[in-house]
């Protein structure tokens, strides 16, 4: 159950672009998970949901986009898909493959409530306008 | 209304940068660091025990060894000769993660170290999305295993350099084809290197030996 463990590495990074962004709360964490990474979407989802709890992410879920194994094969050139972690060229059958996706584990948003009562402009002025 | 805000990072950058600096520590030292992954009890730290009797009057071994709850592997070790070795027990957690390495390297010296060893804890899952620095991953499937462990464990198989096939001896009992588990390991890693042996005879053990040796010999040529 390594899901927990990195559904709070997603929690720390997202408290603390919501500290660093001045953020009032966050809806959602976008993630891409490659299906090389051994992780189990529903495991990390069901992590997340509870460790949040209590936390100023509290209400706040994952929106996970899985990620297949794709590349190119080097001898025949052509894009291939590896589906059931075989890795064998379906065209040509040569195991020489140049694999370029399905081991992200990586954030790729996050989501807030945009509302007329939150100043974008004065997000990260600081307030400076608003002293002289 | 809902907006999406942009924010490119790595779920485990933290770990992966701790793992850097370990990697560029030992590439200056020239040392070769491995990590051990198996299932529980497929003969990690008995190949190990073997190892540090028949190799530590002429390699210097670091050894650190991952568990759950005890540290019952790391005073095997020690019993069989290890003299630099270091238990890292993770209480509850799955997996090794490069920052408990590095705390146990900033306090060890590495100076004239051949190898570092670092035995995983005994699961093919979690440790696999967990960079420790290591030059490699080996990977022990037991003949009691069955032969297509590779196929149910891909990830890892993907990420290994070195698979160990292990308790030979006990290969007239198991219904588990050598070449089948070679051929399984190789549709996940056409690259996968494989080792046969038995800890108990000592069969196959001259070439993990050999392995070992050409492996830190290259890792010390690198770094002159
Ligand atoms: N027959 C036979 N038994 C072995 C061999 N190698 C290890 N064993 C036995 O397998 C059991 C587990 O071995 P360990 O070396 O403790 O396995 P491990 O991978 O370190 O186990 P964990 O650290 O708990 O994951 C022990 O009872 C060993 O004696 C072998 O080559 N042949
Ligand atoms: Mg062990
Ligand atoms: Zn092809």
């Amino acid at each position: 159950m390594h899901e927990l463990a990195i559904a709070e590495s997603i929690m720390d990074i997202a408290l603390k672009a919501k500290v660093d962004k001045h953020l009032d709360s966050i809806r959602a964490v976008g993630v891409r998970i490659g299906v090389m990474t051994d992780i189990v979407p529903e495991a990390l989802e069901f992590g997340f949901d509870i460790i949040v709890k209590d936390t100023a992410l509290d209400g706040c879920c994952l929106k996970i986009e899985r990620i297949p194994v794709r590349g190119t094969c080097r001898s025949c050139r052509k894009f291939i898909e590896v589906e059931d972690f075989v890795f064998i060229c379906p065209h040509c059958a040569s195991r020489d493959l140049e694999i370029t996706q399905g081991q992200e584990l990586d954030i790729a948003f996050i989501e807030i409530d945009d509302d007329e009562d939150t100043p974008v402009r004065g997000m990260d002025s600081n307030g400076e306008e608003n002293t002289g | 209304m809902v907006k999406k805000i942009p924010v490119e990072k790595k779920v485990l950058s933290e770990n992966d940068r701790i793992a850097g600096e370990i990697r560029s520590r030992l590439k200056d030292l020239g040392l070769l660091s491995l990590n051990l992954v198996s299932s529980p009890g497929s003969g990690k730290t008995t190949l190990l025990e073997k190892t540090l009797e028949a190799l530590s009057d002429k390699l210097k071994m670091v050894l650190i060894a991952g568990d759950v709850q005890t540290d019952n592997d790391a005073a095997r070790l020690v019993k069989a000769g290890g003299t630099d070795v270091h238990p890292i027990m993770t209480r509850g957690a799955c997996h090794l993660d490069a920052n408990m390495v590095n705390k146990v390297l900033a306090e060890t010296s590495l100076d004239g170290a051949d190898l570092l060893i670092i035995e995983n804890v005994g699961n093919l899952v979690c440790p696999s999305s967990y960079d420790l620095g290591e030059d490699g991953k080996v990977v022990f499937v037991s003949v009691t295993e069955g032969d297509d462990k590779p196929l149910k464990y891909p990830g890892m198989f993907r990420r290994s350099s070195l698979m160990i096939v292990s308790k030979l001896d006990l290969l007239p009992h198991c219904q588990f084809d050598v070449a089948t588990v070679i051929e399984n390991a190789r549709t996940i890693n056409n690259d996968i290197e494989v080792i046969q042996l038995s800890s108990l005879t000592g069969d196959g053990m001259d070439e993990w030996y050999r392995w070992l040796k050409q492996n830190i010999q290259d890792k010390k040529q690198a770094a002159k």
